[in-house]
């Protein structure tokens, strides 16, 4: 295992000058460089209330969707961790690190137009494919593994949900009853349309639709989801080890984005109340 | 309830992810006071189990950890996959040959 012990050769810094042999495309680039990353191009980031809800700031512009439309997001939770995000960003603005944005222009766009029952559909079908409903056979000791984590993830769901959901070795999975997808499906129609999105985000994450249930009631953490959702994967590394610039490259995005779907459906679903108590004397 | 550990140690680290994110004037950015302030009311409680104080730190507890795995997702990316492609003097060097000089422009 090379490759695990010792890290990988340092690629020396191509010199400026090289730049003018490279193979020259009609642009005038080279051929597969990457498109030019957009630079930090405001100074200050914040905060504003308008009449749908609270927009960002980027100096004095407005921000935008892809779309064109006002970025308006309905809790101030939310669009003060979208100005962290836009603020955090150092020299160039690498859109693949903020999350929290992505996620309010889909739900702002909705760029595949799907409605409530679309997209309630689209979640509860991942059940028949849930990654903690399949199990494996051999070898043993992984089979051992996912039914001493998994079981107690889906005999809670199932108790919280009162729902039968069980498990298959089968390559057709397990067979869910009607009922439970029924029950499914109106308890994500108790969500608003925004967190139906980010619900649907996490469930595609993690690609299971009881862990991500688990998830947003907050029975497991997300680190534990994560870790749930890729069993398998953890027992492959700690049998065959760890690659870091693959394994745990796809480890923090994975969590990454799944904590971003999380806090996007619970922002969009709060509502917050201080209930002051009179002392007692 | 997720097991999460002290609400402390979670406000600490997400405090100090913070001031990674924003850098110089992370004091007056309106996430550090956003969270400060949310800590601070929902310290006070008689019950037991809040539940609203659960939530908070649930909460604080998911964006500590999309702040961190955003930084080390970022770290591991600058290190392995961000060093772009080799120019075409590195290819070649790599197998011990070097381009060929031709006068006029070609190579």
């Amino acid at each position: 295992l090379w490759w695990a012990h010792s890290p990988p050769a340092r690629l020396p810094r191509p010199p400026p000058a090289a730049a003018e042999s490279c193979p020259v495309g009609p642009c005038g680039r080279r051929a597969y460089a990457p498109p030019a990353e957009r630079k930090r191009f405001y100074q200050n980031v914040s905060i504003s209330q308008g009449e749908g809800g609270f927009e960002i700031n980027l100096d004095h512009r407005k921000l935008k969707t892809p779309q064109a439309k006002l970025f308006t997001v309905p809790s101030e939770a939310l669009a003060i961790a979208v100005a962290t995000e836009w603020d955090s960003q150092k020299d160039t603005i690498k859109f693949y690190t903020m999350h929290l944005t992505t996620l309010c222009n889909t739900a702002l766009d909705n760029p595949t137009q799907r409605n409530k029952t679309q997209l309630i559909r689209a979640a509860v079908k991942f059940l028949e494919t849930d990654t903690v409903c399949y199990r494996v056979e051999e070898p043993p000791a992984l089979a051992e593994l996912q039914k001493n984590e998994w079981d107690p993830v889906v005999e809670w769901v199932e108790k919280r949900y009162n729902v039968t959901i069980g498990s298959s070795t089968s390559i057709l999975g397990p067979s869910i009853p009607a009922s439970t997808k029924e029950t499914f499906v109106s308890h994500l129609a108790s969500y608003n349309m925004w967190a139906l999105q980010g619900i649907e985000f996490v469930i595609t994450q993690l690609k299971s639709l009881i862990l991500s249930m688990s998830l947003i009631d907050r029975h497991i953490t997300v680190e534990k989801a994560v870790l749930l959702s890729r069993l398998e994967e953890e027992y492959q590394i700690r049998r065959w080890g760890n690659v870091e610039w693959a394994h745990d490259y796809d480890l923090c995005e994975l969590r990454a984005r799944t904590a971003a779907g999380t806090l996007f459906v619970h922002l969009c679903s709060e509502s917050s109340t201080v209930k002051h108590k009179l002392l007692q004397d | 309830m997720a097991a999460l550990g002290a609400p402390l140690r979670t406000l600490r680290a997400l405090l100090r992810e913070l001031r990674h994110a924003a850098g110089r004037s992370y004091r007056d950015s309106p996430a550090y006071r956003h969270v400060l302030a949310a800590f601070r009311a929902h310290r006070v409680t008689s019950e037991k189990l809040c539940r609203a104080q659960q939530e908070l730190h649930f909460q604080a507890a998911t964006y500590l950890c999309l702040l961190r795995s955003i930084r080390e997702h970022e770290t591991l990316h600058r290190e392995y996959h961000g060093r772009g492609e080799r120019s075409p003097q590195e290819v070649a060097g790599l197998v011990g040959f070097r381009l060929p000089q031709q006068p006029g422009g070609k190579g």
